[in-house]
């Protein structure tokens, strides 16, 4: 048997459900249809009245998911695609993540955001928005990359007290399998190595994780030992563990498909920077998609986010330096 | 914690009583507010000050409409609901005055105070975003199978110009959900008139579209304001899905006390809808010879002095501390990220 990154998290959901009566689903085709991805199949059917089509209200989405959150309630929002969370920023910046922490009240809340590109879905199907949301308190940002933190991380996140902006990969969806779904994991907030090396680190997250690998891959045949450290989860941010890899390797390169302005990989180097900057042997690098709309031609969308390709250039280029 | 305030339909109480009850609660919040204005005046509080002033009468009436069990998201002018649903007093000192011991600890101000846990909602400023967080606790008892509540969520005539207001609306219509909306069209949002705000000939006219019920009232006239919220709950609460309420009446005040809303147009004050309702409720208290002078100077002396008694506990509490605040935003506290690099760590 094997099962791919998105029935994991239809998985997840099942098991959520089947295990909690608080939790329920809130999306735009969510319910008999199964969500635009299928990340929801079947589950309308398997528990009637808890798998709810929305209408096309993000914002509204949002806001009742707070609403039943402070009833009690383990809501489970599905955005159809993560570019289409920005209507829904307000009530998730300025009301989920302040609720807490004005009221005592917990939020317990888990969106999930299909992230990041796919060849040929443009400008509005492939944002990768998980730096945006990471820049406000009162949440947490989960990014799973394995088959396996898919599934129990987007359990945890159900679990959670606060409100969780869950970025699943719209592009591991299909092409991430596993033999089969986890019993254990490590806990949230811990970033993984995975993959052990001595003379560099790659630090991503999500997609690009698998692009690392593949690098890592690559330059083993060269003789280069690459350690690739996989975030999980980007608020917390795990520096401790960054840190101790830097420390082994003495030189970082971290990689993101976001936009390169401020994000994840800037605050990786600047943690580094400011607390580690003595284990550096060489200026701490990154890779980020560039500073445009997402093209929607395969030709041009191959070369606008970091691959392979670039990011082995990138490693080569830092291991002379 | 909100104190029991018994509503109009549990007590089977006579119209004379309902009145009182509401015109009680409509001078305690006139003079709170008058209080807070003063304080303001003094420098003794802390950003802005939002009154109520000539909402008292819708305010109040939805309040006292709604009883233990039901949601109540009041927003900037409902000093007078906030009483009557059950708020004390002392949480409106506490919050305006940053006491430690408020609800909201120094951590927010002013009108942005509840306590969700009780069915009290804490606005953001965020106008609009009220309404779906009221959808999403009716919903949430809805799973629970808890039936015969409402919820409720006020707006002024400004915050109907949002999305947000929309998509809400929108929404308690598609899942049919006791909801009460209400919306006090004060004819100013801060200094734009409604005919920059909106275009059709009544809110009520948006009801239409969404295809839910609409009233109307008169927002200064206490006696029109609680038959109609009695009305628009006792329907919500008996399954007949959203009810909006529109009420027409003038914001008596500034936007907030800085401001001296000079750009309010004279003839509105002069028309009936200028109209002070704790004035006219004061007139029909004597019409009806349910009070008489005395008996009104009564009432208000009885409310002074619970402020007062109110304001010297408050006077003489903490405010916060920067020193033993936990600085985390998150219930899970064990998943705060840590930022504590030698340059954040300087104090
Ligand atoms: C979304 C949003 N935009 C702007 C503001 C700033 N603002 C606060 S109150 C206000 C006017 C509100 O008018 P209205 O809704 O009619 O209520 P009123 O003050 O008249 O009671 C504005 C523009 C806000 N709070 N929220």
């Amino acid at each position: 048997m094997s099962i791919t990154y998105l029935e994991a998290i239809r998985e997840a959901q099942a098991k959520a459900l089947a295990d909690d009566p608080r939790v329920f689903i809130y999306g735009q085709d969510v319910g008999a249809f199964g969500g635009a991805f299928k990340a929801t199949k079947n589950l309308a059917q398997q528990f009637p009245g808890r798998v709810i089509d929305s209408p096309i209200s993000e914002d509204a989405m949002v806001g009742a998911a707070i609403g039943a959150a402070i009833e009690g309630m383990r809501p489970i929002i599905e955005m159809q695609f993560a570019d289409f969370s920005t209507p829904g920023f307000n009530q998730i910046i300025n009301h989920a993540a302040t609720l807490y922490w004005r009221t005592q009240t917990p939020c317990p809340i888990t969106i999930r955001l299909p992230s990041g590109g796919t060849s040929g879905s443009g400008p509005f199907h492939s944002q990768s928005m998980e730096a945006i949301y990471a820049h406000y308190p009162g949440v947490i940002v989960m990014t799973p990359a394995t088959v396996e933190d898919a599934y129990s991380m987007l359990l945890e996140a159900v679990a959670i007290d606060d409100p969780v902006i869950f970025c699943e990969h719209k592009y591991l969806y299909y092409h991430l399998k596993a033999d089969k779904l986890p019993t254990e994991a490590m806990p949230v907030g811990k970033a993984r190595i995975a993959r052990a090396g001595r003379d560099l680190t790659i630090v991503a997250y999500s997609a690009m994780l698998h692009e690392a690998l593949a690098v890592a891959e690559e330059l083993a045949t060269e003789g280069t030992e690459i350690e690739v450290v996989d975030l999980r989860t980007i608020k917390p941010l795990d520096t401790d563990t960054v840190m101790a890899s830097v420390a082994r390797t003495g030189r970082l390169l971290c990689v993101g498909e976001a936009w390169p302005w401020g994000g994840v990989t800037a605050e990786v180097i600047a943690r580094v920077a400011t607390e580690g900057f003595g284990l550096l042997d060489a200026p701490p690098q990154r890779l980020n998609a560039k500073d445009t709309p997402i093209p929607y031609h395969p030709n041009l969308w191959s070369t606008h986010r970091p691959t392979a390709r670039s990011i082995a250039t990138a490693a080569r280029n830092l291991l002379r330096s | 914690m909100l104190q029991a305030v018994e509503s109009r339909e549990s007590v089977g109480s006579t119209l004379r009583d309902d009145y009182l009850k509401a015109y009680r609660f409509m001078v305690l919040s006139r003079i709170l507010d008058e209080k807070l204005a003063s304080l303001y005046r003094g420098g003794k509080i802390h950003g802005g000050v939002f009154l109520g002033k000539g909402q008292e009468a819708l305010s109040v009436a939805l309040g006292l409409a709604l009883q233990k069990g039901d949601v109540y998201a009041p927003l900037i002018r409902d000093g007078a609901g906030r009483l009557a649903f059950g708020e004390p007093i002392i949480d409106a000192l506490r919050t305006y005055l940053g006491s430690a011991l408020g609800p909201m600890r120094g951590r927010d101000g002013n009108v942005h105070r509840g306590r969700p846990r009780e069915g009290y909602l804490a606005m953001i400023s965020h106008l609009g975003a009220m309404i779906s967080v009221v959808n999403g606790t009716l919903m949430a008892k809805r799973f629970k199978k808890i039936t015969g509540v409402v919820g409720a969520a006020v707006i002024g005539e400004g915050g109907t110009s949002t999305g947000a207001f929309h998509e809400a609306v929108n929404q308690a219509a598609v899942e049919k959900l006791p909801l009460v909306l209400v919306i006090a069209n004060n004819q100013y949002a801060y200094s734009t008139p409604s005919s920059r705000q909106f275009a059709c000939s009544n809110l009520t006219n948006k009801a239409v579209g969404y295809g839910i019920t609409a009233h109307h009232v008169d927002g200064t006239d206490l006696l029109a304001c609680l038959n109609t919220l009695s009305a628009a709950v006792k329907q919500a609460r008996e399954g007949g899905g959203p009810q909006m309420v529109v009420a027409k009446l003038l914001r008596l005040c500034g936007h907030g006390e800085h401001d001296d809303a000079h750009y309010i147009d004279p003839r509105l004050k002069n028309s009936p809808i200028g109209r002070d309702c704790i004035k006219v409720a004061e007139d029909y208290l004597l019409q009806q010879t349910w009070a008489d002078e005395g008996a009104i100077q009564q009432i208000r002396q009885d409310a002074a002095q619970k402020i007062d008694d109110a304001l010297t506990i408050v006077q003489r509490e903490p405010t916060p501390d920067p020193f033993r605040e936990n600085w985390c935003a998150l219930a899970s506290r064990h998943l705060s990220d840590s930022f504590e690099g030698p340059g954040n760590n300087v104090q």
